[in-house]
């Protein structure tokens, strides 16, 4: 692969309602963010990627909305309908297939809509959807047939909520920035058992931007860039009960194609950082498996283990990840900005000390349908 | 869901729940329909770049990607550019009810702006309408605005 590097990186702060902002607004305040960030103009960009759902817009073809916002009013623009690391992954692929540079701007208000509504109708309307299947009934069948197949303990997910909603105190950009224990994840409201409150993200309105540019593009811009060494992405059935949901191959098969594409054959040793898309407590461990840090089953251990909190040696999700701030679509993104952040050396009170090598992971459709490994590195 | 069915070989599903949703209007399209409610007038914006005015009135000018701040006061008035009036029947999108045809939807430009605006024009006869005809804004009554397009009852010609 030519090497390309992301150049520019903005994101908004996550919170639940951002009354005072169109989707165009977001769009527009990320786009001019993005091109600060970089030091890039306008002119500098070849052509732009928005990424939105119809539903959550409310709106048919959302993407015609927001294109002139993303400033792409005469330019070549296209749209991804997914989480911002697929639109990210054909911004990538727009850039190794001759474009200099590529912004790709995702925004989602889901305090516009209805997410349950939302999420319910991704699911098939003649077999599913009446049944009130949505996003968080779908994931805690799969936290209940990972917990089955393991003998894990709903404690072992609770950690991870303790965990990354603590990380998120210092991350700027979080919406629910916590203090907890143990005992008031496993204390909170019931909400599809084995999940509980605190187990589920929180839905939050947010966008987010990046620029990747060719290799000779990327002195223009001011930042330091991160290269993307290695990615890739896959897909698994549409049916729920025509997939192992205890097993995540749609991940393993992304990551080991992301891993051999960056030459990556240890991810423990070759991971500086890793943020991934926790949309659940025990999503974070059943991803770490799927992504080849720990055998099948062994995902919480790693946490036990101390491995991935902030002091140990791969911190996983020191932005809080996706359970402390939840923009549908921009979640994805967001994993990327905050590797790209730690890789620059700019997350701040959430820096990992001299990382260089970055895991940033995104998923689609429910209880990771899809999944987009990104592998992001300092160095060329 | 349906409630009754045809048990033929072949079955259909019905979906007919409505999918909610609370869009926020944003500062200047707040602006533009708390002055319709305040002054029964229009309120545009100038690209500081073009010059362009746009009504209503909008965040930034696409062709020169400028950011907007500086508010045009407008008169209710305007030129029809095109019209056309609607035959076939179409379900109200704000009540979901069959809206009353024909109706006439028009293109309208208001005086002082530079793009083109869009409501009904409350004249059916395609006689009695034209390309080049002046418009009047007729509005809600005051205590009945809602703060959306429809505090604009509709476009009148003007004798």
């Amino acid at each position: 692969m030519d090497n390309i590097a992301i150049v520019g990186a903005a994101q908004t702060t996550y919170e639940r309602r951002k009354k005072d902002k169109t989707c165009y607004d977001l769009v527009f305040e990320m786009t001019k963010q993005v091109l600060e960030d970089s030091g890039l103009t306008l002119k500098d960009i070849d052509n732009v990627i928005t990424v939105s759902n119809d539903f959550l817009d409310g709106r048919t073809i959302s993407s015609m909305a927001v294109g002139e916002a993303a400033g792409a009013h005469d330019k070549n623009v296209s749209t991804v309908e997914g989480d911002g690391t697929f639109g990210a992954l054909y911004g990538a692929m727009r850039v190794l297939g001759g474009f200099n540079t590529t912004l790709v701007v995702a925004h989602s208000k889901g305090s516009e809509g209805d997410v349950k509504h939302i999420t319910n109708a991704m699911f098939d309307p003649i077999f599913q959807r009446f049944l009130g299947l949505e996003a968080i009934t779908a994931s805690a069948l799969q936290a209940s047939v990972y917990m089955d197949r393991y003998g894990i303990r709903e404690e072992s997910f609770a950690q991870v909520s303790v965990k990354n909603h603590g990380n998120a105190k210092n991350n700027p950009y979080a919406h629910l920035p916590m203090d907890l224990t143990i005992e008031d994840v496993m204390g909170s409201r019931k909400i599809a058992d084995p999940l509980k409150l605190l187990d589920c993200s929180p839905v939050s309105d947010g966008a987010a931007a990046i620029i990747i540019a060719n290799e000779s593009y990327t002195s223009k811009a001011k930042t330091k860039p991160v290269w993307i060494k290695g990615l890739a992405h896959c897909a698994e059935a549409y049916f729920l009960g025509d997939r192992d949901l205890a097993d995540p191959r749609s991940l393993r098969d992304a990551a080991e194609k992301a891993y051999a594409m960056a030459e990556i054959t240890d991810p423990m040793k070759a991971f500086d950082v890793v943020e991934l898309y926790d949309a659940f407590s025990y999503m974070e461990p059943l991803w770490l498996e799927g992504l080849g840090f720990c055998s099948p089953g062994e995902g919480c251990k790693l946490l036990d283990d101390g491995i991935t909190t902030m002091s140990g040696t791969l911190p996983v999700n020191p932005s809080g990840g996706v359970l402390s701030a939840h923009a549908l679509l921009v979640a994805g993104l967001a994993r990327i900005i905050e590797a790209v952040l730690q890789l620059r050396g700019e997350a701040e009170n959430r820096q990992v000390p001299g990382a260089k090598t970055a895991l940033a992971h995104g998923i689609n459709g429910p209880c990771g349908q899809s999944h987009c490994v990104w592998v992001l590195s300092s160095e060329k | 869901m349906t409630t009754e069915r045809d048990y033929g070989q072949l079955l259909t599903l019905t979906f007919s729940t409505p999918m909610p949703y609370e869009w926020s209007i944003g500062k200047y399209g707040s602006l533009f329909f708390h002055e319709i409610r305040a002054h029964q007038r229009f309120i545009g914006i100038r690209c500081p770049q073009c010059g362009k005015v746009y009504v209503p009135p909008r965040r930034l000018c696409a062709p020169c990607f400028m950011e907007l701040d500086e508010l045009v006061i407008l008169a209710n008035l305007g030129t029809i550019m095109a019209f056309s009036v609607v035959n076939y029947p179409f379900p109200d999108p704000a009540t979901g009810e069959q809206r009353p045809i024909p109706y006439t939807y028009g293109y309208i430009k208001i005086e002082g702006s530079d793009n083109i605006f869009s409501h009904i024009i409350n004249e059916t006869n395609v006689e009695r309408i034209a390309v080049g005809m002046k418009v009047a804004a007729v509005f809600r009554d005051r205590e009945e605005m809602q703060g959306n397009i429809q505090d604009i009852k509709y476009f009148e010609i003007m004798e």
